[in-house]
């Protein structure tokens, strides 16, 4: 029977009620007296050298109060880059500096020139447009193999060239991987493409920077994932702020998806202005900002090979990608086509040899970074497909291929230097084809023929790295940042808790979720606990939510601290009940002595705490308030299998998807009903991917898709209703809950089990020559795969 | 957006009258100028909306049995009201945007502006419709002059859109994946006197009648007769969505879709 509190029960997300009544309190809520508004002046063009900036005009506008330019950041820090990957030789990556507003050069269209401080945003913007630029067009560079010809314009001057880096992974096992490729016996190679994805965030990036010029104290509050990584970014790299003397702030937060997690040009201008004028100055993007200033995911080409003995076991794995990174590199650009990568191209498969190339490489657009699965959706998407393809070329059923491959034996360490602690890859294969009764396919296929459709069934797997990160190991590999987690558990007198997070909830239910299980430790109501997060003022330094990590690492580090909370009040019980610490039980919010009919109440206990008349001063302090860090010692491995059925209009190309089955193995599950509705929208965000967004620019580097007009974001009827279960659970071996994560799954996991049933359904349809067809599979794409010779 | 004047006339002359200040601009619904106007790429000085004329509200029959739509009618009035007298062209104003757009846009406003992907002007083309004005009456085959081009003088008001209706008709759309506009729409009215067929999101040259599959519909109003054409030729939009070879051979397609449908 279904748990109806505590670890495992469906508790409705108590945070909704304030979203679903318009009472939530995002940044552009937040208005402060006396505050001003800036609109960005952007670069129109990919590429331009700045010969000349008259703001004479526009400072005379009504309502200006103080424009700034590129001038005005000489001598102050440029945005930070938090991962440094080291090339296969040996060498640091090329990491050009970064600036807040353009220096001598733009860079990409929408790279910010100007910023116009002003009473009103319609006067800012106003005031921007009399800003006479003299700007000269340089030759743009957008095609990554363009990009890294010799002779090529170079994005950045004072580089060698727009190669960031050339990294090899693992470089010592390249001789094998390629004497393995030689002694293969059968070889398949797929050359494919990972496009660039627009995050979307339903709210839009915002920020109010305000100065207290009576105690030299800077705030700001921003749409951000993780307050502390921001206050550390900008205060110490940017602006030069001790963390004493700043506060970062991200209230409810619209969504995320990866892209607030970086720390971005318009929050240091407007902490930076607000000092400089004296007053709030706030900053609300448009959608229109959105698609050319927030961070772009994936963006990757890609050749894939895949070597295979006689038995049709993997012998090896090789891979050449290029990896977008826009014209400046972001936050955590590096790490993502590298070690959010490489490390997963082993799958869920003994592939004993593997080799990752990644050239990373800069070009005239907007710059790439983390977006939701960061890495491991290109990761999977490579593997899947190349084994679908090895499947068909080899007439064996992919299935079977797949099992026969599966790591089955725990801990085991793959070739790509991870380690999976535990799993089972059969148990979720068989699972899923519970779910989608394979057996009934070919009469539904016969069914669509009947009705002129082609119907195909796609079926693969996927593994995660999620829980990022033990600190130590990403130290080795680049990251300039620490990966633990922190919490604050402060019961109050009357036996109520606080708990203060480092993790940031904005749109996964932490408020809920995370109350559930310091509610199921003590045994008490899941309404006695209220999760606090989003400002650096009131929780311990943190380092956010993203990489599927708040409840493996966050939950971790509030299980450690309640479990000091746990342990003090014992202490206290004992002492009121005379008894020994070690006879002490909790339960149901109860102390007891083993053995005897004492007992007292978990609101008698903290009331002691903090009333302490009747309580061992000499040996315990009185309160009731313990901090936790957390660390883990190892990443999650949370992996799964996807099926999904289509079917394709022979006439118009067009895809429609008749059923998603996803069977993840996530561990141990808080709140089921809050996983199935990650997983739901993982899925969209990968059929959205699979069949409808593109993030495409021309040879110019003008955006094609810079709204909405063009750029198709997947809606209700795009997918299906889905068959989601969870119940195969291999709990993580080293983390106090058993928990992996689910906030990725579905978005790494989708977009091959689509592309591999359209390719499935195109060779029910006789369409055999066609092996791949490249993401998104619009009707015109796939009517175009079908059409060629 | 920029500072502008608004006016909001109860009859057509004061309109006409409105409209006759220095860079005056009618608004129907606004669902394409009001977008336009919040990026700045159109700065009317003065507002005269349409939508407070009753005189340009509502649908009714003429004595000659044509659908009279006025021009401020809005999709979703047409949707509803139009369903017992011409069921195709309801279904067409049905499936305009979203129920937002819907229910603010007006059947002038989209032909006033003539998107080359919009659904109505299909329909008026298609359906051989009469537009009327503030000053006159102009055939559909007259009206429509290329994308985002009409008939329409400076300040010229649709006050009314007069549809004869069809012993048959049917309108498919394939949609654009982003902003589900027409990739392609092909609308097919079957008369006493002929067979129209009119294609809208495929030229460059705007909404235009396919004359070839006309001519074999009016032999045989079957989709078989559609399928031994070619598809049609003519300068295609070719963009991120689809190829001019694609839209060409969408237009083939729809045009058998809507045949099937109507017949």
């Amino acid at each position: 029977m279904p748990k109806d509190h505590g670890i495992g029960a469906s508790s409705k997300r108590r945070e909704d009620l304030r979203f679903l009544t318009g009472r939530g309190r995002y940044t552009d809520d937040i208005n402060l007296m006396g505050q001003a508004y800036v609109h960005f002046l952007r670069s129109d063009m990919a590429h331009g050298k700045i010969n000349g900036i008259d703001t004479s005009e526009a400072e005379k506008m009504p309502g200006v109060i103080r424009i700034f330019t590129g001038k005005d950041f000489e001598g102050v820090g440029g945005l930070p880059c938090g991962w440094q990957v080291t090339d296969r030789h040996g060498n640091p990556m090329q990491e050009p500096p970064h600036p807040i507003l353009a220096q001598g050069k733009v860079r990409h269209v929408g790279d910010p020139i100007c910023a116009v401080v002003a009473e009103s945003a319609a006067q800012a913007r106003s005031a921007a447009e009399a800003i006479m630029l003299d700007i000269e067009e340089l030759p743009a560079v957008i095609d990554m193999k363009a990009a890294v010809q010799d002779g090529a314009p170079k994005v950045h001057d004072e580089l060698d060239s727009n190669l960031c880096y050339d990294w090899g992974f693992v470089e010592e096992n390249k001789d094998a991987v390629n004497k393995a490729f030689e002694e293969a016996a059968h070889v398949t190679t797929l050359e494919l493409v990972n496009q660039r994805l627009a995050p979307n965030a339903m709210e839009p990036r915002v920020a109010v920077g305000d100065y207290a010029p009576g105690t030299d104290e800077s705030t700001l509050y921003t749409t951000s994932q993780n307050p502390h990584v921001i206050r550390l970014l900008m205060g110490a790299f940017v602006l030069g702020i001790p963390e004493h003397k700043l506060r970062v702030v991200a209230p409810d937060v619209g969504g995320g998806f990866g892209s607030k997690i970086f720390h971005y040009a318009e929050e240091a201008f407007c902490t930076f202005a607000a000092k400089a004028i004296q007053r709030p100055v706030k900053w609300t993007a448009s959608r229109s900002e959105a698609f050319i200033s927030d961070a772009q995911g994936r963006d990757h080409v890609t050749k894939i090979e895949l070597a295979l003995d006689a038995d049709n076991n993997f012998t090896a794995l090789r891979t050449e990608t290029y990896a977008n990174m826009g014209a400046y590199l972001s936050t955590f650009a590096p790490s993502v086509p590298t070690w959010l990568h490489g490390t997963l191209m082993a799958g869920n498969y003994k592939t004993p040899l593997i080799y990752v190339n990644v050239k990373a490489v800069f070009t005239n657009t907007v710059p790439v970074d983390a977006y939701r699965g960061a890495g491991r959706p290109e990761a999977t998407f490579q593997l899947e497909r190349v084994i679908d393809k090895a499947a068909r070329e080899l007439g064996v059923d992919p299935v079977e291929l797949r099992r026969q491959n599966f790591v089955t034996e725990f801990p085991y360490a793959t070739p790509v230097a991870v380690e999976y602690d535990t799993g089972d890859y059969h148990a979720t294969m068989d699972k899923l084809l519970e779910m989608i009764d394979r057996d009934g396919f070919e009469a539904r296929a016969a069914e669509s023929k009947a009705r002129g459709k082609l119907r195909g069934l796609g079926i693969n797997s996927y593994i995660e790295a999620c829980g990022i990160a033990p600190s130590a190991l990403v130290g080795q590999l680049g990251a300039r940042a620490g990966l633990y987690e922190s919490a604050t558990v402060r019961v109050n007198a009357t036996g109520g808790l606080v708990v203060m997070t480092g993790s940031h909830s904005h749109g996964q239910g932490h408020e809920t979720s995370f109350a559930q299980v310091v509610a199921d430790m003590i045994g008490i109501d899941e309404g006695m606990v209220e999760i606090v997060h989003g400002d650096t003022a009131n929780t311990p330094m943190g380092m956010g939510t993203y990489g599927s990590r708040s409840l493996a690492v966050g939950g971790s580090a509030m299980v450690r601290a309640t479990e000091k909370i746990i342990a003090k009040a014992k202490k206290i019980a004992a002492h009121l009940m005379e008894a020994a610490e070690g006879d002490i039980e909790l339960k149901d919010g109860e102390f007891t002595v083993a053995g005897t009919d004492k007992s007292v109440a978990w609101g008698d206990v903290t009331l002691a705490a903090y009333v302490p008349h009747n309580y061992p001063l000499e040996e315990l302090e009185p309160g009731l308030e313990e901090t936790a860090f957390y660390d883990p010692n190892n990443f999650t491995y949370p992996a799964g299998a996807y099926a999904c059925e289509v079917e394709v209009d022979p006439d118009t190309g067009k895809v429609e998807i008749l059923s998603f089955a996803a069977a993840d193995d996530f561990g141990n599950i808080v709140n089921p009903m809050i996983v199935d509705g990650q997983v739901h929208g993982g899925l969209a965000q990968g059929i959205g991917q699979a069949l409808l967004e593109n993030c495409a620019y021309d040879e110019d580097g003008q955006l094609l898709s810079a709204s909405y007009m063009d750029y198709a974001m997947p809606r209700a009827d795009d997918v299906p209703f889905y068959a989601v279960d969870h119940s195969c659970q291999t709990p993580c071996t080293h983390n106090p809950l058993g928990v992996k994560g689910c906030g990725e799954a579905g978005a790494i996991g989708s977009p091959p089990a689509v592309v591999n049933a359209v390719v499935d359904a195109l060779h029910r349809g006789g369409h055999s020559h066609v092996m791949h067809i490249d993401m998104p599979l619009t009707p015109h794409r796939v009517w175009q795969a079908m059409h060629q010779a | 957006m920029y500072n502008f004047e608004f006016s909001k006339p109860g009859t057509i002359d004061e309109a006409v009258a409105a409209l006759g200040a220095d860079e005056a601009q009618a608004l129907g619904g606004g669902q394409t100028l009001l977008p336009t106007m919040k990026q700045r790429l159109a700065a009317p000085e003065v507002l005269v909306s349409l939508t407070g004329i009753d005189q340009m509200k509502g649908i009714c029959l003429s004595d000659a049995g044509e659908v009279c739509i006025g021009g401020a009618t809005t999709h979703a009035t047409v949707a509803a009201e139009a369903a017992a007298h011409y069921p195709a062209l309801a279904a067409l104003a049905g499936r305009i945007g979203d129920p937002a757009v819907r229910n603010r846009g007006t059947i002038g406003g989209s032909l006033a502006n003539n998107d080359p992907s919009a659904c109505y002007p299909a329909a008026a083309l298609g359906s051989g419709a009469t537009i009327i004005t503030n000053t006159r009456e102009i055939a559909a085959d007259d009206y429509f002059q290329g994308m985002f081009a009409t008939a329409l003088d400076e300040g010229e008001i649709i006050t009314e859109v007069r549809f004869p209706v069809p012993e048959a008709a049917n309108y498919q759309k394939f949609v654009q994946p982003a902003s589900r506009f027409a990739l392609v729409g092909v609308f097919v009215a079957k008369y006493a006197d002929g067979v129209r067929v009119a294609v809208t999101g495929a030229s460059s040259d705007g909404v235009f009648r396919w004359t070839e599959a006309e001519e074999v519909l009016n032999g045989s109003f079957t989709k078989d007769a559609i399928d031994a054409l070619s598809p049609p030729s003519g300068d295609m939009i070719a963009d991120l969505h689809g190829s001019a070879e694609y839209r060409a051979h969408l237009v083939k397609v729809m045009t058998g879709r809507a045949v099937a449908a109507a017949s």
